[in-house]
C-alpha cells in the first residue's frame, strides 16, 4: 500500500512542479532574490521555511474552528511569528555566521506571501493530516527554486559551491582560472535572481505549454 | 543559370522544412526574394528593414575604421610617448596602427556577428519563423561599445545573455523593450567590472603589462576628471583631440566628429529620429549646465569628489566618453525609443539629462549613458501612453466645447462636426 493516497500525495508534489508558489503563482520573490547569492543559505532558507509552514499549517488547522473569522490574520500572524522567532533563535545558537547571511531574512519569513497565502486558502479549511502535507509541499516547491537559484548563482557568480571552490582558485589561477575564465559579478547582485528565476519560469512552461496564461 | 536563380530553386526545395527559415535568411540577405504579392494593391518600396539596418551600418562604418586606427594609435603612444607635432598621415594613418587595429578589433566584430546571428539562427529554426535583420546593427554597435582588450570568450557570454535575455525571451526583434547592444554592454559592465573600468582597458596591452616595468595606462578624460586630476588631462589632451577622438575610450566611440557626420547622415535618410538627438543634446547640455551653475555659486567645495566633473564645462560633455555615441546610434532605436513626437522629446531630453548626471555622481564608472538609454528605453511606453492620453483628452475637452451648430435636415450636421473636431 502506498505510503499516501493518491490526493494526498498531489498536495506535496503540485506545488513541485505545474503549481509552484514561486514560479507559477510568484509569491515570495523577495527572499528568493535576497538569500540566493549563496547555496548554502538559500538550503537552510528552505529548511527554515519548510519548519515554519509544516507546523504552522498544522497549528492553524487545529485551531481552524475557534479562531474568530474577524481576527484570523491575526492570529496566523502570531502563529508564524513564534514559529520564525524559534528558527532565528535556533539559527543564531548553532549557526551564528549563517543568521548573519540570512540577517533580516529570516524575520521577514513572516512577511512570506506563501505562508500567509496558505494560511487562508488551504489550512483554515482542511483536516489536520492534508493541511501538514500542503504546508510542507508548498515549502519544498519554494525550496526547490531556492536551491536552484542558489546553486546557478553561487557556481556562476563565486566559482564555489557550498564555499568550496569547484572551478579553481581565482587567485592562484588554477583550474578554469588558469586559461582566463573570471567570476560572473553579475550573479553575485540580486537582479541576476530576478533573471534566474525568469529563465526558469521560460523553460518551465515551454514544457507544459498549459502553464501559459491566456494573453 | 545563375547562383539567384538556383537559390530560388533550392528554397521551393525546402520549403516548410525545419531549416526552412535558417537558409531564406541567407537568401533574402544576398538577393531580393521572387516572390510576388498576390492580392490587392501595394506599394512597393526599397526602405525595407534591411535597408533601414544597412543604412545604420554604413552610418557606422566611419567609427569602426577610426576605432581600428585609434587603437593602433592610443597603444603605440602609451609606449613610445604622445608625438610631438601630431599630424594625422604621419601619426595616425598609418600601417602600423591599422594592422593592430585590425588584429584587436575585427575579432570584436567577428565574435559579436558569430555568435549573436547563431542564436537568431536556432531560435528561427526552433520557433520556425524567419531570422529578422535586427541583428545586423546591433552585432557592429557591439565591438564598438567596448574597450579593446575585451576577453574574446566574455564577448561571447555577453552577447549570448544580450540576445536571448535581451530580445527573444520577448519575440525577437521589434519586440524588445530593452536596446539589445546596450544589455549586453550592461551585462559586462555588471559580470566583469575589472576589464570594463579603470584605466587599463582602454588601451590594447595594458593589462598584460600591468606591474611590469613596460606598464602602460591609457585613463580615458572622464577618468581623469572623476579623480580631480583636470590639470593633468589638459595637459595630455587639448579640444580638437577630444573633438576629433585621438583619446582613450571604446573602439568606437571617441570621435564625436564621425559620429556628428554619421549622425546626420541618419538624420538626412530619415532613418533615425532627430527630435531623440536634438532634445537629449538640449538635456545634457541643461544637465551640464546646472552643474555649472552649482559649481559657480561655490556651492561646492574643490575638495568633494563631484568637484572635477561637475566644473568640467557643460558642452564639452557632449565630445568625451560615449555620450554622442550613445545618443545617435541607440537613444534612436526605433524599436525601444519613444514612438510619439511629442513623447520623443521627453524621451531624449531625460536620456541627455540623466547621462551627464549619473556620469557626475556613478561613484564607480564616471560614465553613465548606457544606464541612461537603459532606464529610458523601460519608461518609453509610459511616456507614450500618457502623451496619448493627453491628446485624447485634449481632443475630448474641444469636443464638449465645441458649438454644434443647429440640425440642418436630420443632425447629419452635427455628427459630421463632431467627428471632425
Amino acid at each position: 500500500m502506498a505510503l499516501l493516497s493518491k490526493k494526498d500525495a498531489n498536495l506535496i508534489l503540485d506545488p513541485l512542479a505545474d503549481n509552484n508558489p514561486i514560479t507559477i503563482q510568484v509569491l515570495g520573490i523577495c527572499s528568493a532574490l535576497a538569500i540566493t547569492a549563496e547555496l548554502k543559505a538559500s538550503i537552510v532558507m528552505s529548511i527554515s521555511v519548510i519548519f515554519v509552514m509544516g507546523i504552522g499549517n498544522v497549528v492553524i488547522s487545529l485551531l481552524r474552528n475557534v479562531i474568530p473569522s474577524k481576527i484570523r490574520i491575526i492570529v496566523q500572524l502570531i502563529v508564524v511569528a513564534t514559529l520564525v522567532i524559534v528558527v532565528d533563535q535556533v539559527l543564531k545558537a548553532y549557526a551564528y555566521d549563517l543568521s548573519k547571511t540570512l540577517s533580516v531574512f529570516v524575520g521577514l519569513i513572516i512577511t512570506n506571501c506563501i505562508i500567509m497565502g496558505r494560511f487562508e486558502a488551504f489550512a483554515l479549511g482542511n483536516g489536520v493530516w492534508r493541511s501538514f502535507l500542503d504546508g510542507i509541499g508548498n515549502a519544498l516547491g519554494y525550496g526547490v527554486i531556492l536551491i536552484i537559484v542558489g546553486f546557478f548563482r553561487e557556481l556562476l557568480g563565486s566559482g564555489t559551491l557550498f564555499g568550496i571552490p569547484v572551478l579553481g582558485d581565482p587567485i592562484a589561477k588554477t583550474g578554469l582560472y588558469s586559461i582566463g575564465y573570471e567570476n560572473n559579478g553579475f550573479m553575485i547582485i540580486p537582479p541576476a535572481a530576478l533573471i534566474v528565476v525568469g529563465v526558469i519560469i521560460w523553460v518551465q512552461r515551454s514544457r507544459n505549454r498549459a502553464l501559459i496564461e491566456e494573453a | 543559370m545563375g547562383l539567384k536563380e538556383k537559390m530560388h530553386e533550392i528554397k521551393l526545395k525546402y520549403q516548410g522544412k525545419k531549416m526552412a527559415p535558417a537558409f531564406n535568411a541567407i537568401h533574402t540577405f544576398l538577393y531580393t526574394p521572387n516572390e510576388t504579392t498576390h492580392s490587392g494593391g501595394h506599394v512597393r518600396a526599397v526602405d525595407d528593414l534591411k535597408r533601414t539596418m544597412n543604412t545604420v551600418i554604413l552610418a557606422l562604418v566611419p567609427c569602426l575604421l577610426f576605432g581600428i586606427f585609434n587603437a593602433g594609435y592610443q597603444h603605440y603612444s602609451a609606449i613610445d610617448g604622445f608625438p610631438e607635432n601630431f599630424s594625422i598621415w604621419e601619426h595616425f594613418i598609418t600601417w602600423d596602427n591599422f594592422v593592430l587595429g585590425a588584429i584587436t578589433v575585427l575579432p570584436l566584430v567577428i565574435v559579436s556577428y558569430g555568435v549573436g546571428l547563431l542564436i537568431e539562427f536556432i531560435f528561427a529554426v526552433i520557433k520556425g519563423h524567419e531570422v529578422e535583420e535586427g541583428y545586423l546593427v546591433t552585432g557592429m554597435l557591439v565591438p564598438l561599445i567596448v574597450p579593446v582588450d575585451t576577453p574574446l570568450w566574455m564577448l561571447a557570454v555577453a552577447v549570448a545573455f544580450g540576445v536571448v535575455i535581451g530580445k527573444e525571451v520577448f519575440g525577437g526583434t521589434g519586440m524588445n523593450i530593452l536596446n539589445p547592444a546596450l544589455t549586453i554592454r550592461a551585462f559586462l559592465f555588471f559580470a566583469y567590472p575589472t576589464w570594463m573600468s579603470g584605466d587599463k582597458v582602454w588601451v590594447h596591452g595594458a593589462v598584460e603589462r600591468a606591474g611590469t616595468a613596460d606598464a602602460i595606462s591609457g585613463e580615458t578624460i572622464l577618468g581623469y576628471l572623476a579623480q580631480g586630476n583636470t590639470q593633468e588631462m589638459y595637459a595630455k589632451y587639448d579640444l580638437s583631440e577630444m573633438f576629433f577622438g585621438f583619446i582613450p575610450g571604446s573602439v568606437g566611440e571617441t570621435s564625436a566628429f564621425l559620429i556628428l557626420l554619421g549622425g546626420l547622415f541618419l538624420i538626412f535618410s530619415k532613418i533615425a529620429s532627430w527630435r531623440i538627438m536634438v532634445s537629449a543634446v538640449v538635456g545634457s547640455l541643461a544637465m551640464g549646465w546646472i552643474f555649472n551653475l552649482i559649481v559657480d555659486f561655490g556651492w561646492i567645495p574643490e575638495y568633494s569628489k563631484f568637484y572635477g566633473l561637475m566644473s568640467f564645462e557643460f558642452w564639452k560633455h557632449l565630445i568625451v566618453g560615449g555620450l554622442a555615441f550613445g545618443i545617435v546610434y541607440m537613444a534612436t532605436d526605433p524599436v525601444t525609443g519613444s514612438q510619439t513626437n511629442k513623447g520623443k522629446w521627453i524621451y531624449g531630453f531625460l536620456i541627455g539629462f540623466l547621462s551627464v548626471m549619473i556620469r557626475v555622481f556613478n561613484p564607480g564608472y564616471p560614465e553613465g549613458v548606457f544606464l541612461a538609454i537603459l532606464l529610458m528605453n523601460v519608461f518609453a511606453p509610459t511616456i507614450d501612453h500618457y502623451v496619448v492620453r493627453g491628446n485624447v483628452n485634449k481632443r475630448l475637452k474641444r469636443l464638449k466645447n465645441a458649438t454644434i451648430l443647429p440640425d440642418t435636415v436630420d443632425g447629419a450636421a452635427a455628427e459630421l462636426k463632431a467627428e471632425t473636431v
